[in-house]
């Protein structure tokens, strides 16, 4: 079984010839490989542009949940302070869960933050790459006769087939993370907007969400306590100057 | 021989390095054929950094081809069967 250089190899001058196959004689090959350059550039500059964005989405949805958070959190001192620890206990279930979104949006964003990394980079090299090209076209198509002229094309055009094809990938990887974090981003506006924030753990194991749960009761029940403990000492002034 | 690491770009190497290249390579295979997704991971992350480490990175604005492309080592299973099967991972360049 071949290994996977030459495989990897293989497809991607596959699919390149594919694209040169439809032009007829080598100059109009150059010449439409171009344009098929340029219009990957394109490409690539609106996922650059994409990822940028999404970025700004979460972040925008992290400051809301964070200050969800510091809401709920206050909230539960309230609530304590009221007698009402059924409350308080509610209040400190949400914030646990809205932190745990907090940190699984703090992965993703990281997760955004490299692939447009690695989308700039790939545009850095395409555009240096299609600029060489544009000027071997011309002194291919001024100075070699079509059968030598063939050769060189094909050199050429594969060098920057290779190049077209990861940037391609990198465009479908970026756009699949953007995909994930929007849909994500829709079901926490929609979960807290609706207040059900007990299904955000719906897409883990049955196992996890019970691990999930346990670590977030005995946070919830440790804050509670803490809160109680603090405002307990002056609940006892109050019942000494009674 | 000059060998690319997709989504990283190409790179010059001597053959000592080609000769070790090829027997990860082989490993890779093997490790994609049992469905080894750790051992694949390893393995082509070992290749990319032998490439990186050893190698002679190529100017952005050269147009060799390469004699082999290490698929990118974060690769899964599922996007490496797409990978070698020709489809959906690398997609289709801007058509007409």
């Amino acid at each position: 079984m071949a290994g996977l250089m030459s495989r990897a190899s293989l497809v991607v001058k596959a699919k390149f010839s594919k694209l040169l196959d439809r032009a007829e004689d080598p100059g109009e090959t150059l010449d439409y490989s171009y344009e098929k350059q340029l219009e990957l550039l394109q490409n690539v500059k609106r996922g650059i542009a994409d990822v940028v964005t999404a970025k700004k989405r979460l972040e925008l949805q992290e400051t809301q949940l964070q200050q969800s958070v510091v809401k709920l959190d206050s909230q539960a001192r309230e609530a304590v302070a009221a007698g009402r620890e059924d409350l308080a206990r509610q209040a400190l279930e949400r914030k646990s869960g809205l932190q745990q979104q907090l940190q699984t949006l703090d992965e993703q964003a990281k997760g955004l933050e490299q692939q447009q990394e690695k989308l700039v980079a790939s545009e850095k090299a395409l555009s240096a790459k299609v600029e060489a090209f544009r000027t071997q076209k011309e002194t291919i198509k001024a100075q070699y006769s079509a059968a030598e002229a063939q050769v060189r094309i094909g050199e050429a055009a594969t060098g920057i087939g290779e190049q077209m094809a990861d940037t391609g990938l990198a465009i479908q990887r970026a756009k699949d993370k953007t995909e994930q974090m929007q849909a994500r981003a829709s079901a926490i506006d929609e979960l807290t907007t609706s207040g059900a924030l007990e299904d955000f753990t719906s897409d883990q194991t049955q196992l996890d969400r019970e691990l999930g749960a346990i670590a977030s009761k005995s946070q919830v029940d440790k804050e509670l306590e803490q809160m109680k403990s603090e405002l307990g000492s002056g609940e006892e002034k109050k019942e000494i100057g009674q | 021989m000059i060998v690319r690491i997709m989504g990283e770009g190409q790179f010059e190497v001597d053959e000592e390095v080609a000769k070790g290249l090829n027997q990860l390579d082989e490993q890779s295979a093997q490790a994609l054929e049992a469905g080894d997704r750790e051992r694949l991971a390893e393995l082509l992350e070992r290749m990319a950094e032998a490439v990186r480490t050893n190698g002679a990175r190529l100017p952005d604005e050269d147009l060799s081809p390469s004699e082999g492309i290490v698929p990118p080592p974060d690769l899964s299973l599922e996007e490496a069967r797409e990978l070698f099967e020709g489809e959906g991972l690398i997609p289709d360049l801007p058509s007409a």
